[in-house]
């Protein structure tokens, strides 16, 4: 059978040009693609901006940087990583391609909307890196903007800025597209609690970049009108106030966190029962906890500005708030944990990447709570102690949920398998590499060594050096997987449509999966993870008609 | 074109929702982009709340400055022209596709007077100085200085929308005459009625909020 990448459908009807198949694409599968192809690129990029970094601050005093370039590259780093990476990352390109397959649908609701929204992503990115090679170089704000140094300073912050609100559109536009597909076209019998937990992720999702990214763009916006106008809603000296540039960068700035965090929590609940062979503990409290993160994640965001001079009884609630959403968190961990417990688990790598990410997610989740608490915070902010947290939470956590969830479909997306052994190894790598390299920037915030600088006192050099050789080790670890997705293309064995024995719909079509996905749509009056003895339960005919 | 059944175990038939051509998609979809404009205007009343509880009397000596009457205008030539894009999609629905299209013809020319006079006011301010970034405003104390900063930021941001209305009707013609837009089938039509009906929802908002607490 004819896969998706040997037929497509197009915005303007048919063309035999095979790039123009691709970038004229409406197929959600192949846009899926084209989004992992530039974030992936993307994403080694800001690596590299790091790795830069951190061979910098290995001795302590200026090396090779200066320190404008520094506040550059780690803006650069930050920038591209966070908007053009992490907050699209797994909702546009793994939940572009799963979604619609796990809901039994032949595409989703509005399949000319996704390829809008995958120009719009690129205009965006386009955007934010004509600034490296034009005029005064990239922004040096930070990836957050903050008002009113981003109204003086005279780096290149207007198309940082446009980049910015450019991406919050198609961020928009890809939630709008997901909330419609999952309330029309779920299959047949699926109702909301019947959908496989990676939708759920994405359904939260979809909403929070729904209902708080407009919020940034406007916020943006009237920042490039204050740089090119003066407006003054944000410059204190013509009495705007720089606090609710804050505090409406936060308002979305924090719900982001979320939106890069539940796809990945819902990879988590995708991979554990398949490679425990047994039906996810708790799973409506798995499903709703997504969606109370969401909810409670808007109301908490004043804990970015504890030591920002907002009034002390603000404080004390932020701090409470923050601490509930802990409670949602903490279900979903436990329910992982008693799924695992009694499970048969095979330590196959998507499952070493997700228990890695539940391990490190853990961690960087307890010492969130630290700077949640108003005392410790104000000791600790805006020392490595936050950086430390963010990488653990991002890079520890959702990064390794990315990466695992690669592996875990990678089979359905290529129809090949990569090799197990050099898989675990990358994992070992990387695991190692990344506890490494953050490990020790707990402590050096800890005692008091600041954010954001290019320099240190001597006193942190071993900290610094430490992380310097688990940051080698985690550029090792991420070529490794590389290597292995390239070598799996090239030789790798057939996969066949169910190489995991999963149970959700996506497995029971070929892989990779013909243009429309199902010929015919199934009917669903079971479970997402139903096993017995190990094994599958629900079974369809070639027709889609439910056998077992 | 044939609904497709998916069959469950009994062989009993359900009908199959299709991507294409799915109106109550199409529908929910617009709303939801509703709710993302209303979250970015929402945004600005709130500045808008904040700044005037903090300089409410300068906020109140300005607006006294605005032309209550051209404003005035402005919102019922606004609240005419929902009035007859609903009528248009209502025709629309009876069959009667001439009067339809002539109705959402009247409707853009209604925009566009509406942006007309918004450019008549936005030019006297100009003359008296009354700009962004100008230097008279500069002069003047903070209160007025956000007034007027929200003032145009704010009936801009409007007056953007009102442009897109207005090429958004144009489109719908182009629709209608090719036959895309017909009675039994008017979503896009149904959803451009909405946003109108959206837009003139806002300027229901900002009238008051600027040009009349200064009467
Ligand atoms: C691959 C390994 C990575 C390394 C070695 C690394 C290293 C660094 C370093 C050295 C800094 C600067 C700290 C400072 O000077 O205060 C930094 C900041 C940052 N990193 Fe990473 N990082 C990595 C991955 C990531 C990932 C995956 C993300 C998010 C998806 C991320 C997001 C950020 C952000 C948002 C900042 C803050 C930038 C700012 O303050 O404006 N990093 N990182
Ligand atoms: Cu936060």
């Amino acid at each position: 059978m004819p896969s998706f990448y040997h037929e497509t459908n197009t915005i303007f009807g048919t063309h035999r040009n095979p790039v123009l198949q691709w970038i004229f694409t409406t197929d959600h599968k192949r846009i899926a693609l084209l989004y992992m192809g530039v974030m992936f690129t993307l994403f080694f990029f800001a690596v590299s901006a790091a790795l830069t970094m951190r061979a910098e601050l290995f001795f302590p005093g200026q090396q090779f940087l200066d320190p404008h370039t520094y506040n550059q590259l780690f803006t650069f780093h930050g920038v591209t990583m966070i908007f053009l990476f992490i907050v699209p990352g797994i909702a546009a390109a793994l939940g572009n391609f799963i979604l619609p397959l796990m809901l039994g649908a032949r595409e989703l609701s509005f399949p000319r909307l996704n390829l809008l929204s995958w120009w719009l992503y690129i205009t965006g990115v386009v955007t934010a890196l004509s600034s490296l090679v034009s005029g005064h170089g990239f922004a040096d704000t930070g990836w957050t903007f903050y008002a009113p140094y981003s109204i003086r300073t005279d780096a290149h912050v207007l198309s940082t800025l446009s980049a910015a609100f450019i991406l919050g559109l198609s961020s928009i536009l890809t939630g709008l597209n997901f909330v419609v597909t999952i309330h029309r076209l779920r299959a047949p019998g699926m109702t909301f609690f019947k959908m496989p937990l990676f939708v759920w992720g994405l359904y939260a999702t979809a909403w929070i970049q729904v209902l708080a990214t407009p919020v940034i763009g406007i916020t943006l916006i009237l920042v490039i009108l204050e740089r090119t106008l003066g407006v003054g809603i944000f410059d204190p000296t013509k009495g705007g106030d720089p606090l609710l540039y804050e505090h409406l960068f936060w308002i979305y700035s924090h719900p982001a966190v979320y939106l890069m965090i539940l796809p990945g929590f819902g990879i988590i609940s995708e991979v554990l029962p398949v490679f425990t062979r047994r039906t996810i503990f708790g799973y409506r409290s798995i499903a709703i906890s997504s969606a109370s993160i969401a909810g409670i994640g808007y109301l908490v965001w004043g804990h970015h500005m504890f030591t920002s001079g907002i009034s002390d009884m603000a404080r004390i609630i932020f701090s409470l708030l923050t601490f509930l959403v802990a409670v949602p968190t903490g279900v979903k961990i436990f329910d992982w944990v008693a799924t695992l417990y009694k499970g048969s688990i095979i330590l196959a790598t998507p499952m070493l990447w997700i228990l890695g990410s539940i391990v490190n997610f853990t961690v960087g989740g307890l010492a969130g709570l630290t700077l949640g608490a108003l005392g410790t915070d104000i000791h600790l902010h805006d020392t490595y102690f936050v950086v430390a947290h963010f990488h653990y939470t991002i890079l520890g956590g959702v990064v390794f949920m990315f990466i695992g969830g690669l592996h875990y479909w990678y089979p359905k997306i290529t129809g090949k398998l990569y090799d197990e052994v050099r898989g675990r190894i990358a994992f070992g790598l990387m695991f190692v590499g990344f506890n490494l390299l953050w490990f020790p920037m707990y402590i050096a915030g800890f005692l008091g060594n600041p954010r954001r600088y290019f320099d240190y006192l001597p006193t942190f050099t071993i900290y610094h050096q430490i992380a310097g050789v688990g940051a080698v080790l985690v550029a090792f670890g991420l070529l490794t997987v590389l290597y292995n997705f390239y070598r799996g293309l090239r030789s790798g064995k057939e996969a066949g449509p169910n190489p995991w024995g999963g149970t959700t719909l996506e497995w029971h079509i070929p892989s990779p999966p013909p243009l429309e996905n199902f010929s015919k749509i199934p009917y669903v009056d079971f479970d997402p993870y139903e096993y017995e003895n190990g094994e599958p339960v629900v079974e369809f005919d070639e027709d889609f008609r439910r056998i077992r | 074109m044939q609904q497709e059944m998916a069959y469950d175990m009994q062989g009993n038939p359900h009908p199959v929702t299709e991507f294409k051509d799915d109106y109550s998609g199409a529908k929910l979809g617009f709303w939801v982009f509703l709710l993302t404009e209303a979250m970015m205007f929402g945004v600005l009343f709130l500045l808008f709340f904040i700044y005037f509880y903090r300089h409410t009397g300068s906020f109140v000596a300005s607006s006294g400055d605005l032309n209550v009457w051209l404003g005035g205008t402005n919102t019922v030539i606004l609240l005419v022209s929902t009035y007859t894009m609903g009528l248009a999609t209502l025709m629309m629905r009876r069959g009667k596709i001439k009067a339809s299209a002539l109705l959402v013809g009247v409707t853009a020319v209604m925009a566009i007077v509406f942006l007309c006079i918004k450019g008549t006011e936005w030019n006297i301010d100009i003359d008296h100085g009354i700009y962004l970034g100008s230097k008279a405003l500069g002069t003047m104390n903070k209160g007025e200085i956000l007034f007027f900063g929200l003032y145009f930021v704010m009936t801009g941001l409007h007056g953007l929308h009102v442009i897109a209305g207005i090429a958004l009707m144009g489109w719908v013609l182009l629709l209608i005459r090719s036959g895309r837009i017909k009675p039994e089938h008017t979503i896009v039509m149904k959803n451009v009625t909405l946003y109108w009906d959206f837009v003139h929802l806002i300027w229901i908002v900002l009238f008051p909020l600027f040009y009349m607490i200064g009467v």
